[in-house]
């Protein structure tokens, strides 16, 4: 469980969510930030990898193959908690990637430049938008993806648009 | 005020209409509430408290607490958050306590004779039409029982209308589904031509014999029901502080219904009281709306509800401060700010600790109690379980109360989540018929008891659990000395 005493997830408690490093830089894989054991499954059923699995049943911690993990981001949307983000590390890429679940207007542009912010809502700097899902299949969970330096890539976790 | 543009709802503006309060012409809309169309017009006080002057906005925003009491076209201690405006309404502030127009036909005593001709008959009555009062009406009538749902508001969905958040759960209860997207399908689910849905229509007495009494507009009728299903939902709760009847106090449940039912934000800057899920969960849907969240406070040492709803909040810059309390409310005429300060472990203030906040909003999400009281009427035996947000019914795993052919479901029997009120809807609606002879699925009763048991099975179910038990304890005990 985590400890919720003060404020929020803090990086050490969401350790065991993060793959290593060699993963990482492979290619693209989800975090499921989601470490409380609530009643809650559809991430295990959006994923067509089969990648997602709760060996406990309902209230267990959704566990993630990383191996099986392909990091195409259907599960972003698919979760009621907005907990589950993809991560892109590719090794020999200057920038690192983050998709993030979005449920605000306006949305922002493909190339805007907008602030990323961490899981506390402070600014990091500056990222890149380079893509806004949505549709009908997101049922207005919006997915963007920004660029982000790679230091950043495991604590952007929500922007703020900069010309507001 | 309005609400233009939203990533999650699209609002239609009703046609523009004008009513008149206390002589004053306002604008309004058609659709919206008496009470909306007060606030959008920017009226925060709605009358005067009758002892002390005081003055008195909404609070709940669903019927229940009767903070907004009004005479509308001369019907003093009207409703006003339910009551759908007009064209050339005229409304005005209640002076004192109100009195009933010369004209008014008053029922007649004794009751129900003297109406015995307007009594209509049903095999199941529903009191709510909420998730849990549907979801009990699509297993009635999928029996083949004539059903008749009772609800006082002017559309279905109880509280699901304003949850624009994806439900949790799995998918045999409508997760990842929208709240404002699962009323529609329980409908769809619903066999209609054993069901009728009578909207408008308040439930104001419980029986002998089954017989509801029911007012709706300006009409007075019985209905007799071989079995009745409450699904009367719960009431957000009020917390004791200086200044605490301010109009711009209002509960989470009532910003939600200004805010994602009539597309009015409650205030430009609020004050979030409680970090369970509800205060949350309302916090994100506030910032969705457009307004600011000064700060979320919670007097226990820790964030009560789910971490995924915390963190949403807590990554768009949104404060949680556990260990706070609201010590008052700032303002003579409506909220124009709030003190809190930080609570020891026994929850006492500290005293040199207070900040001031400007808000023009405090809303209040500090837990809820389940509406009871007609089953009280019936004779019902309750106990006070706190796990189950307060006074509660007896009932046992059938959710059948001591009065046989009553049953109790949803948040009525003890403060929950939806999910697992529209499975106890289920429940209760399945053994409804099946004691009026109809033939279920076999195995279906104990289908939806598991699923009831898988949801409750976590930590976060561990006091509704706790609650459940207790109750039965207490019902147990009670029934063994008697005899």
């Amino acid at each position: 469980m985590s400890n919720k005493k003060g404020n929020i997830l803090q990086a050490q408690e969401l350790a065991k969510q993060i793959p290593a490093v060699e993963r990482l830089k492979k290619g693209p894989v989800a975090i499921i930030e989601c470490i409380e054991e609530i009643p809650c499954n559809p991430c295990v059923e959006s994923c067509p990898q089969g990648a997602i699995s709760m060996p406990g049943g309902l209230n267990a911690v959704p566990i993630l193959d990383w191996e099986k993990c392909t990091g195409c981001g259907l599960c972003i949307s698919a979760c009621p908690g907005l907990a589950i983000f993809v991560v892109d590390l590719t090794e020999g890429r200057e920038q690192a990637r983050v998709a993030l679940p979005y449920e605000f207007i306006p949305l922002p542009q493909k190339g805007e430049r907008v602030v990323a912010l961490d899981r506390q809502g402070n600014e990091l700097g500056p990222a890149e938008v380079l893509r806004v899902q949505q549709g009908k299949r997101l049922d207005r969970t919006c997915i963007i993806t920004i660029a982000v330096p790679r230091e950043w890539a495991l604590a952007a976790r929500n922007i703020r648009r900069a010309e507001r | 005020m309005r609400i233009t543009e939203h990533p999650i709802l699209s609002f239609k503006q009703g046609r523009r209409i004008s009513f008149k309060l206390d002589g004053k012409t306002l604008p309004g809309c058609e659709g919206q509430t008496v009470a909306a169309a007060l606030h959008a017009a920017g009226v925060s006080t709605y009358r005067k408290s009758p002892q002390l002057q005081r003055p008195r906005g909404f609070f709940c925003a669903i019927g229940k607490c009767s903070s907004c009491l009004m005479t509308v076209d001369g019907v003093p201690n009207v409703r006003v958050c339910i009551t759908p405006l007009q064209e050339g309404m005229e409304v005005q502030s209640t002076p004192g306590k109100g009195c009933l127009p010369d004209e008014d036909p008053v029922p007649a005593w004794p009751w129900p004779e003297h109406y015995a001709d307007r009594i209509l008959e049903t095999e199941v009555a529903i009191v709510g039409a909420g998730p849990a009062g549907l979801s009990a009406a699509v297993e009635t009538t999928g029996l083949g029982a004539e059903t008749i749902i009772i609800d006082e508001n002017d559309r279905i969905g109880g509280q699901l209308i304003k949850q624009t958040h994806m439900f949790f759960g799995s998918k045999k209860q409508h997760a990842k589904v929208r709240g404002i997207d699962i009323a529609p399908l329980l409908l769809d689910q619903i066999e209609g031509s054993k069901a009728r849905i009578m909207l408008g229509a308040t439930v104001v007495g419980f029986y002998d014999d089954k017989v509801l009494a029911i007012v709706r507009g300006g009409e007075f009728f019985g209905l007799r029901a071989k079995k009745i299903i409450m699904a009367s939902g719960a009431s957000e709760n009020m917390l004791a502080f200086q200044n605490c009847d301010l109009p711009g106090v209002y509960g989470a449940g009532a910003v939600q219904t200004l805010m994602n039912v009539y597309g009015i934000i409650p205030g430009n800057r609020v004050l979030m009281v409680g970090a369970g899920n509800i205060g949350l969960i309302v916090s994100y849907q506030l910032l969705q709306a457009g307004v600011e969240v000064a700060e979320v406070i919670e007097a226990a040492p820790r964030i009560g509800g789910y971490q995924v709803h915390a963190a949403k909040i807590r990554r768009a810059g949104v404060p949680i401060s556990t260990g706070h309390t609201i010590e008052k409310a700032l303002g003579t005429e409506k909220v124009e700010g709030a003190v809190v300060a930080r609570v020891d472990e026994s929850w006492d203030l500290i005293p040199g600790t207070q900040r001031e906040l400007e808000v023009e909003t405090i809303c209040l999400a500090v837990g809820l109690s389940p509406t009871v009281e007609l089953l009280f009427q019936a004779g019902c035996q309750s106990w006070y379980v706190p796990e189950l947000g307060g006074h509660v019914v007896a009932h046992d795993e059938n959710l059948e109360t001591t009065v046989r052919g009553v049953y109790v479901t949803g948040d009525a029997s003890g403060i929950e989540e939806a999910s697992t009120a529209m499975l106890e809807g289920r429940l209760a609606g399945l053994c409804a018929a099946e004691s009026l002879g109809k033939k279920a699925a076999s195995g279906k009763r104990e289908e939806i008891i598991d699923q009831i048991r898988e949801l409750r099975a976590g930590p976060f179910g561990e006091k509704a659990r706790r609650g459940k038990e207790k109750m039965s304890r207490e019902t147990w005990s009670h029934v063994q000395q008697k005899r």
